[in-house]
């Protein structure tokens, strides 16, 4: 696992103000990663600018 | 009135037929539902409360009723997935925070509608903790129990909505889904679920976990249990911007049209790819029975999963950031580490999502021009053991916990109904989904009656274990 990952849990836990205690990082770590790279295979489809994303605010 | 023979097993349509005909009174029925749940529930581990007092004064209430004749529910016990307000007790989902909540004031209102036609609140029901879960197992409250082997899982989220159906402890229960949570424990406690369409059934005064994707709905032992719970519940509320102001739209009376002028095609691809073999033969029994020869591939299934995967990931963290920066430590820490990583998703990725949403939605809407239903598994097993871990897909080891659901996310994901209807293979049953367009419950209700008639669907009961439980 790279190094900066692991570095990005700690700051993000700092950033958000949530505990993040040394025997939880390789669990909230793990689950990063499968939610990145879940959402990089989304991510990597392309659709083009004027694609709406599904919800709608309406004034 | 004394019970002459065991109304266990019986569905909520014969209970409340025998009830608005004085054949029954509701208190006969609710204290049998009573003695059984206490007898049993403490080997399966459905309910978290029992609503003994309340139930009966609702009983004596329904016989007393003038026009108990008119209720299409009338004396029919049902529970709720713990996270549904019942007034006077802490809304918990499935947790031990919520436990310190003041006792709610109301219940929630699909409450109100079941009982307004005549049904009997019994108890809440144990889930998965905040509904971040498909196994059924609570480090709170233990695990809901399989009916059909109890030493597997009931599936979650609404574990306790599974398991009490499939034992008989009551023939109606509501859950929620939001990934899967209905139809993943109907599966594999071999009962029918639905999952209406997004906003068809009002979510006040429920506890929420991913806010886009939320639904609710019942479990039943047949189909048309499912359909007069439904109808009664339907209805607008303001107080859910997610609901529609659509009128009603009853279903009960459109069951028995059968499969003619109905185009039903199977879905391949991703959604047999990784399936065991009970969940393909589960697939190709039904498919039989309803005569569908046609499959179709639903596009990008694999990437609407994922997307799913991540709204809900970053819906439920929002939901509960409050809560992880000051009472961490009281989540199960399943669900705490999952829910801090899905605090740390971009938002860039998030939106990405979303713009992805709409236009899985809009290609798999073109699907319904062509077909009125499709059939996918419910699950890619049967119930695993209570307690693994893992699980092979595709031929690789993969968290159990986290991909039960690999076949009902892509569907949930875009809000489309489904009924899972349960297939009662040996030795455990497995569910089949019946997918429709938008709006369109009464197709997928109509395929499932229509299978039961065929006997390639039944919620099977269970084996003799309960004869013998203390």
């Amino acid at each position: 696992m790279p190094k900066s990952l692991d570095d990005f849990v700690e700051a993000a836990a700092a950033t958000l103000g949530v505990p993040l205690e040394d025997a939880w990082k390789p669990a909230v770590k793990a689950n990063l990663e499968v939610t990145l790279r879940h959402a990089n295979m989304v991510a990597e489809f392309e659709l083009p600018d004027d694609a709406e994303p599904a919800p709608v605010f309406k004034a | 009135m004394a019970l002459l023979t065991d109304i266990s097993w019986s569905s909520a349509t014969q209970i409340a037929s025998d009830v608005a005909a004085g054949e029954l009174s509701a208190a006969a029925v609710i204290d049998n539902a009573l003695a059984r749940i206490a007898r049993l529930n403490p080997t399966l581990n459905a309910f978290t409360a029992v609503t003994a007092e309340r139930a009966r004064a609702k009983a004596n209430a329904v016989d007393a009723a003038c026009d108990r004749h008119k209720l299409p529910l009338a004396g029919v016990p049902f529970a709720v997935k713990n996270l549904f307000d019942i007034a006077g007790l802490a809304t918990v989902a499935g947790s031990k925070i919520n436990r310190a909540d003041r006792p709610a004031k109301q219940d929630s209102p699909l409450i109100e509608r079941l009982e307004a036609a005549g049904a009997v609140l019994v108890g809440a029901l144990n889930m998965g903790e905040y509904a971040y879960d498909f196994t059924g197992e609570n480090v709170h409250d233990g695990a809901s129990r399989n009916p059909h082997d109890l030493t597997r899982m009931s599936g979650g989220s609404s574990g306790g909505s599974g398991t009490a159906v499939g034992a008989g402890l009551v023939p109606l229960a509501l859950g929620s889904d939001t990934n899967g949570s209905i139809r993943v424990p109907s599966s594999f406690c071999g009962v029918f679920g639905l999952k209406p369409t997004y906003g068809r059934l009002t979510r006040t005064r429920t506890f929420p976990f991913a806010n886009s994707l939320d639904h609710l709905g019942p479990f039943a032992r047949t189909t048309r249990d499912l359909a007069i719970s439904y109808d009664a519940m339907q209805g607008s509320d303001p107080a859910d911007p997610v609901c529609t102001d659509r009128a009603p739209e009853p279903v009960t009376g459109v069951l028995a049209r059968g499969f003619d002028g109905l185009s039903i095609a199977v879905v391949g691809g991703y959604f047999q790819r990784a399936a065991f073999p009970e969940a393909l033969e589960a697939l190709s029994r039904v498919a039989g029975a309803a005569g569908v020869t046609q499959e179709i591939d639903i596009p990008e299934a694999q990437r609407a999963r994922a997307a799913a995967y991540v709204i809900t990931a970053t819906e439920g963290a929002a939901l509960h950031l409050g809560r992880l920066r000051k009472q961490a430590h009281d989540f199960d820490p399943a669900v705490r580490d999952r829910l801090i990583a899905g605090a740390m998703i971009p938002a860039s990725l998030v939106n990405k999502a979303q713009i992805f949403r709409r236009w899985y939605r809009e290609q798999v809407l073109k699907l319904f021009e062509r077909h009125d239903a499709i059939l996918a598994p419910a699950t890619p097993c049967t119930a695993p053991k209570i307690g693994q871990q893992t699980f092979l897909i595709d031929g690789v080891e993969m968290p159990l916990r986290t991909n039960v659901g690999i076949y009902t996310q892509p569907i949930s994901f875009i809000g489309l109904p489904v009924v899972a209807v349960p297939v009662p293979l040996k030795p455990l049953p497995i569910g089949v989904q019946i997918i429709a367009a938008p709006w369109r419950e009464d197709v997928a209700l109509r395929v499932a009656y229509a299978l039961e008639q065929t006997g390639a669907v039944m919620a099977p009961k269970v084996p003799k274990w309960h004869e013998t439980a203390p």
